[in-house]
């Protein structure tokens, strides 16, 4: 999502890294580029000018320039600065001590708001929490079925009172019943409204103080540009939030939004949501993410992910057995599902470090097709050929394919990319990290330009 | 704004009677709604910024365009081909003139070739696309409003979206407001089997108009813009030279993404022209000269408020003077 920026931010750092002594005008130089790089990544104006002033000073000061390795120097600052401006290790919610905690939505139109409340409402869902959504968008035509729809999705109950009731009423209504039913969180859906809409701020700030509210989250999309910060400074005003869901950073935004909005006032960006299915949603964590920017990697969002999904006892397993060189297709059939529970692998490939450097890898469009064909040619064979492969020959071959619906040369390439796989893991069971490149190569996924077609 | 062919606009009063009220009303509107864009930029484009003619003026013009969100390279273009008339002579050293040429040259680059909306066919088929949340289905409802109210077409909508939650139903009651027919099919139903049938039932009809909802979606998910693709083209076996128009909502609050929005939709689907929504609010919907400049996609239409009258022409000239005028 940050591709551009953190393309620029590399190769004028590669070019700072590759020096051994930096002068004032090499830092200059870089100033300029990140600041240009900066406001194509719309990031606020004045926020630029703001962060380069102070990036510049620490890049002159003594732990650079008297630094064995400035431009790594330089890029540890630059790191630093980018997770400060974007809010340090990350805030919390704020939850209620007892009573159900409630958590109010606002934002522009379009901004993502009911679908961010469905989410919102998944994630405590899947922290055992009871969760209840107030449809309080009573202005755009459907608004209230479609919180309903998405509410259900999310196994979340749906106070709504139709259309003709006031919003600070549906709202002071819902949190009545959420208390009687002991909800343990309710979140309020409110209209999408124009900052400069003085009788809907009005309104928004109404239903604050009637439902006092533990977090008031503002929902803003990441391709916001410039106006993001005078957005974000009205809903400070009128709703006084107290952290920001950023929506749609699953495209090619270069999110400079995210950037702005936390230098300019002071709210922490808490959850991102970044994708279409209702569980892509997370907390935001803005260290790691200036980590990603400039393409350092989000190991510890893998390993989070990965820890969700595999459980302990069976890795520990796995690491024997690679050790032990017994590993057979059948685990690999278990690794590769497991794996793809994880979500799409070109999502998974983003977050590993120094894959951001390779354009042609980050381009690739990994065909889960390809996979399912994998999976089918492996479940197709017998117990004994997925212990071991060397049994598959001619007639074996041609079952196998003929059962897979596949050919009997993809069998055969098959195996012997399994083959190749085994010597690969078993060095790194034993501690040696492969390259990345021969890694992609060896599980068939060869990387292809994008053809689009019309 | 709209290029009705040969068909005559029916059984309404013609549009020019009532037109020169709800102009000024509307240029009024526009202004309104632009006033605070242009306030902000006032401050920084205030007579001070010409007092003295050097590098700070065209500093501080450049850092105005870019706070409008026209981007580093358009910004860059104008600013340069200002600076270079001035420094020639062609325009006086002078902040009246300057500001003024300003206008003209940011208005020459909004300008563009083929600006009217092209319903000459019968039926006359237009498709909205875009990413999620720019107001598609909106501008759609306010589309048919028009064209219904307005000139007296019939209308026939197609409920393409049928992915997000209650898309369909939005739909229905602007179909209702405007006195259209709806097609939809079910709930994540194949949008360009729900766009066939619309616009088989247009045909069928003699309907004068279709327009085609699709589902917001983001212009980086490839399998949706393929799906998106395979929509125009299910439309194109109906009637080869279909979608007659196809339009791309762009939220005026977008930075430089919309470029990318605006470029890629329209490798996908070959975009006809912009639709630039919420220009109400404070967002200068600067992207709009950025589109225009480098992609040469003319906006077409604007979004200036809820109301169904505030769907208007784009005017580049009144847009720019808006931007810019006291």
């Amino acid at each position: 999502m940050f591709d551009q920026l953190s393309d620029r931010l590399q190769s004028t750092l590669s070019d700072v890294r590759s020096r051994g002594k930096l002068g004032e005008s090499d830092i200059d130089s870089a100033m300029r580029d990140i600041r240009l790089a900066l406001l194509e990544a719309d990031v606020n104006f004045k926020v630029v000018k703001a962060f380069t002033k102070t990036l510049k000073e620490r890049c002159l000061g003594a732990e650079v320039m008297d630094s064995l390795d400035p431009g790594q120097q330089v890029v540890k600052i630059v790191n630093e600065e980018l997770a400060d401006l974007m809010g340090g290790t990350g805030a919390e919610l704020a939850m209620a001590s007892s009573g159900p905690t409630v958590i109010l939505m606002a934002g522009l139109q379009g901004s993502g708001k009911t679908t961010a409340c469905a989410k919102l409402a998944q994630y405590f869902k899947k922290q055992r929490k009871d969760v209840a959504l107030a449809a309080c968008d009573v202005y755009r035509p459907a608004a209230v079925d479609q919180l309903v729809t998405m509410g259900q999705r999310a196994g979340a109950h749906v106070y709504e009172k139709g259309t003709d009731t006031d919003p600070v009423d549906i709202a002071t209504w819902a949190l009545d019943r959420a208390r009687e039913e002991r909800r343990d969180v309710l979140v309020i859906d409110t209209a999408g409204r124009l900052h400069i809409d003085q009788d809907l701020m009005k309104e928004l700030s109404r239903i604050r103080d009637k439902t006092k509210p533990h977090d008031v989250l503002l929902v803003v999309d990441a391709m916001t540009g410039q106006d993001a910060v005078g957005v974000a400074e009205s809903f400070a005003e009128a709703a006084e939030f107290d952290g920001v869901v950023m929506t749609k950073l699953d495209g090619d935004a270069r999110g400079g939004a995210a950037l702005s909005v936390k230098a300019v006032t002071g709210k922490p960006i808490m959850f991102a949501s970044t994708g279409e299915k209702i569980e892509d949603f997370d907390r935001f964590h803005p260290d790691r993410m200036a980590q990603r920017i400039l393409g350092m990697g989000d190991v510890l969002s893998l390993i989070e992910k990965a820890e969700s999904q595999v459980d302990e006892k069976s890795a520990e397993e796995l690491e024997e057995k690679l050790k032990k060189d017994q590993f057979t297709l059948e685990d690999f059939l278990t690794q590769m599902k497991q794996v793809r529970k994880m979500g799409p692998l070109s999502g998974i490939l983003g977050m590993l470090p120094g894959m951001g450097a390779m354009k042609e890898l980050r381009n690739a469009n990994i065909d889960e097709r390809q996979l399912d064909r994998t999976e089918a040619i492996i479940l197709s064979m017998t117990p004994a050929e997925r212990a071991d492969p060397h049994l598959i020959k001619g007639r074996r071959r041609k079952r196998i394919a003929d059962g897979s619906g596949t050919r009997v040369q993809e069998v055969r390439a098959l195996v012997k990319q399994f083959d190749q796989m085994r010597v690969m893991m078993r060095s790194m069971a034993n501690g040696k990290m492969p390259d990345p490149q021969k890694l992609m190569r060896m599980s068939g996924q060869v990387p292809k330009p994008k053809v689009r077609r019309r | 704004m709209i290029d009705l062919g040969s068909r005559e606009p029916a059984n309404v009063a013609p549009p020019e009677e009532a037109e020169p009220e709800r102009r000024r009303g509307v240029f009024r509107r526009l202004r309104e709604s632009l006033s605070k864009s242009r306030q902000a930029l006032q401050e920084e484009i205030t007579a001070s910024v010409f007092e003295k003619i050097d590098d700070e003026t065209w500093e501080l013009l450049e850092e105005a365009l870019i706070l409008a969100d026209v981007g580093a390279p358009t910004t860059a273009a104008v600013v340069e081909r200002l600076e270079h008339e001035v420094d020639s002579g062609a325009v006086p050293a002078e902040g009246e003139a300057i500001r003024n040429r300003l206008i003209e040259i940011l208005a020459e680059v909004a300008s563009t070739a083929r600006a009217k909306i092209d319903l000459s066919a019968q039926p006359a088929v237009l498709m909205m696309v875009g990413v999620n949340g720019t107001g598609k289905t909106t501008t759609i409802g306010k589309i048919a409003w028009h064209l219904s109210k307005e000139f007296g077409l019939s209308v026939v909508m197609g409920a393409g979206d049928t992915y997000r939650a209650a898309a369909a139903e939005q739909l229905a009651e602007w179909a209702d407001r405007a006195g259209a027919e709806l097609v939809r099919g079910q709930a994540g139903a194949d949008p360009g089997s729900v766009a066939y049938d619309a616009v088989s039932a247009a045909v069928a009809r003699n309907a004068d108009v279709v327009i085609v909802d699709t589902a917001g979606r983001l212009h980086t998910q490839d399998n949706l813009m393929e799906e998106l693709a395979k929509v125009r083209r299910v439309i194109g076996k109906l009637i080869p030279e279909a979608p007659h128009e196809t339009l791309i909502s762009i939220d005026a609050t977008t930075g430089q993404n919309g470029l990318r929005q605006a470029k890629v939709f329209s490798e996908a689907v070959e975009v006809d022209g912009v639709v630039i929504t919420k220009l109400d609010g404070t967002a200068r919907g600067g992207i709009a000269l950025a589109i225009s400049a480098e992609l040469g996609i003319p906006v077409k239409l604007i979004g200036v408020g809820e109301k169904l009258e505030d769907l208007r022409p784009f005017d580049p000239s009144e847009y720019a003077t808006a931007l810019l005028s006291e």
